[in-house]
């Protein structure tokens, strides 16, 4: 205990702190970028799948082919496939790119089921009065079903981006440096496994418990107003 | 010419045939009601006619106007022709009642919010709501709902409105406000299109009464006739086991 005390100002020295300032920062970006562009195509997804539109029945086809696959696929797997993939097309991209396309393409997969269960859960007579009153689609997507199925979709997919905040560690695999590979540099440095670890565990505690803080909030807020 | 035309309309479920070579003819300020047996496709026939299911043949006509139920642009021609209220109220559960009034006409016939307020204010003291403007559905009782669901068809200008079993999710005693409410729309010379299992409130208010059974209508007659000498087999079965108990 009290060699870690005196290791304390050492390891947080300028540069230490920096470096896990910007691991944290990393993490955040990536996991932010990687949800956010994963629950937009989630929708998308979703909408393509509930819809019954004869014209999409080839879009619907692939949304489903593209759902069932990638939510059976462990995360390191993913992590992979894309990084081949992107060097297949020869596209030379970051570490970064690959991590944050393989945390939005897990959370489309997720998000789509998701949300689909979501609008399914909405009673189907209210797409019949909506369209009745030649509502679109999207319309009484955005005026009606949503608000009905907020309650169902929030919790979930909380619960689902908390767990790709800690997949993001799987990512030091490939060398991004977010904050796991930044713990395990500073350990192979000779800091304190202790405080290397300790100070990430932090951090990913910090992250995720925001999220959740968050989950409580927009469930409260997006809630019927009766229920508020 | 009649208001309401409709002409040898078909319509299936899949390929399960649901309704075969509809005819019937509505005038303006008419109140037809269709009655029938369960499952003889009376909602269907609502259902085609508001846009919910495409039919396979025949044709429809309001005011002279072909209805096409094809393209995008045709079915929302069609939907501003009618206007219906469904058995389950199906009032969107997210909103007041003031707003399941308001909100057709404002976000998508594009009409000024005040002046569509000021009628939706109008429209629910008529159905003796303007106590419940800021309550959600399931806060009211089913016949406030219902009563709510019959503004907010009639805020669209409806040529015609279509009622599909309007009372028959309610508790008994909830039964005769809705059946008041729609007293009030006759008085005013709505033309409706009624399915109801209320016979006497059918026979009070019809000038016609359709009996269909199996997807076809049997008989068509001033509610006299259907009622006390029908002239077909079936309509004589459904009438007189219906109005024995
Ligand atoms: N969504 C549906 N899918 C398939 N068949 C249906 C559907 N709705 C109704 N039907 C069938 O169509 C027929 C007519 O139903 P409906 O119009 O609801 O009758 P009614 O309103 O006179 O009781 C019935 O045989 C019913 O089983
Ligand atoms: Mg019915």
């Amino acid at each position: 205990m009290p060699s870690i005390l005196e290791e304390l100002p050492r390891f947080f020295n300028y540069y230490n702190s920096i470096f896990l300032a910007k691991a944290f920062l990393y993490t955040l970006v990536l996991s932010f970028v990687g949800c956010g562009v994963g629950f937009l195509a989630g929708f998308v997804l979703a909408i393509l799948r509930t819809r019954r539109i004869n014209r999409w029945a080839g879009l619907r086809w692939l949304a489903t082919l593209w759902v069932e696959v990638w939510r059976r696929i462990p995360f390191l797997v993913k992590l992979m496939v894309v990084f081949f993939a992107f060097q297949f097309a020869g596209g030379n991209v970051s570490m970064f790119t690959v991590a944050a396309t393989t945390i939005a393409l897990s959370a489309s997969a997720f998000s789509a089921e998701n949300i689909r269960a979501g609008i399914e859960s909405v009673h189907p007579n209210q797409w019949d009065a909506a369209e009745t009153m030649n509502m679109g689609g999207l319309t009484a997507l955005r005026r009606v079903i949503l608000p009905q199925a907020w309650s169902v979709i929030i919790p979930p997919s909380m619960t689902y981006s908390v767990g790709l905040v800690k997949s993001t560690s799987i990512a030091s695999q490939i060398g991004v440096l977010e904050m796991t590979s930044v713990a395990k540099i500073l350990n192979q440095k000779g800091f304190s496994a202790a405080l290397c670890f300790g100070s990430i565990l932090l951090m990913y505690f910090v992250i995720c418990y925001s999220l959740n803080r968050l989950a409580a909030y927009m469930e409260v807020r997006l809630a019927l107003p009766r229920n508020r | 010419m009649p208001y309401l035309e409709i002409d040898n309309l078909s319509a299936d479920y899949g390929k399960v045939p649901v309704l075969q070579d509809i005819n019937l003819a509505v005038e303006r300020g008419e109140i037809v009601s269709i009655i029938g047996p369960s499952g003889s496709g009376k909602s269907t026939l609502l259902r085609v006619l508001t846009g919910l299911l495409k039919p396979r043949a025949g044709s429809v006509a309001v005011a002279g106007e072909k209805l096409r139920y094809d393209s995008p642009k045709d079915l929302r021609r069609a939907r501003e022709k009618f206007a219906i209220v469904f058995q389950q109220f199906n009032l969107f559960q997210n909103m007041t009642a003031l707003r399941n009034v308001t909100i057709a006409p404002t976000i998508v016939q594009k009409r000024k919010a005040a002046e569509v307020e000021a009628e939706a204010r109008a429209l629910l003291e008529k159905v003796g709501l303007s106590h419940r403007i800021d309550a959600y559905p399931d806060e009211m009782s089913g016949g406030q709902q219902q009563r709510v669901a019959i503004a907010r068809a009639l805020a669209l200008k409806p040529d015609i409105l279509h009622l599909d079993e309007v009372t028959s999710a309610l508790d008994p005693e909830l039964v005769s406000e809705v059946l008041d409410t729609i007293r009030l729309l006759a008085d005013d010379g709505m033309t409706m299109m009624i399915v109801s299992h209320e016979m006497g409130f059918v026979r009070e208010v019809s000038s016609k009464v359709v009996f269909m059974a199996d997807g076809r209508v049997v008989e068509v007659g001033p509610p006299e006739q259907i009622f006390d000498n029908p002239q077909t087999q079936r309509c004589t079965d459904f009438v007189s086991r219906i109005l024995r108990h």
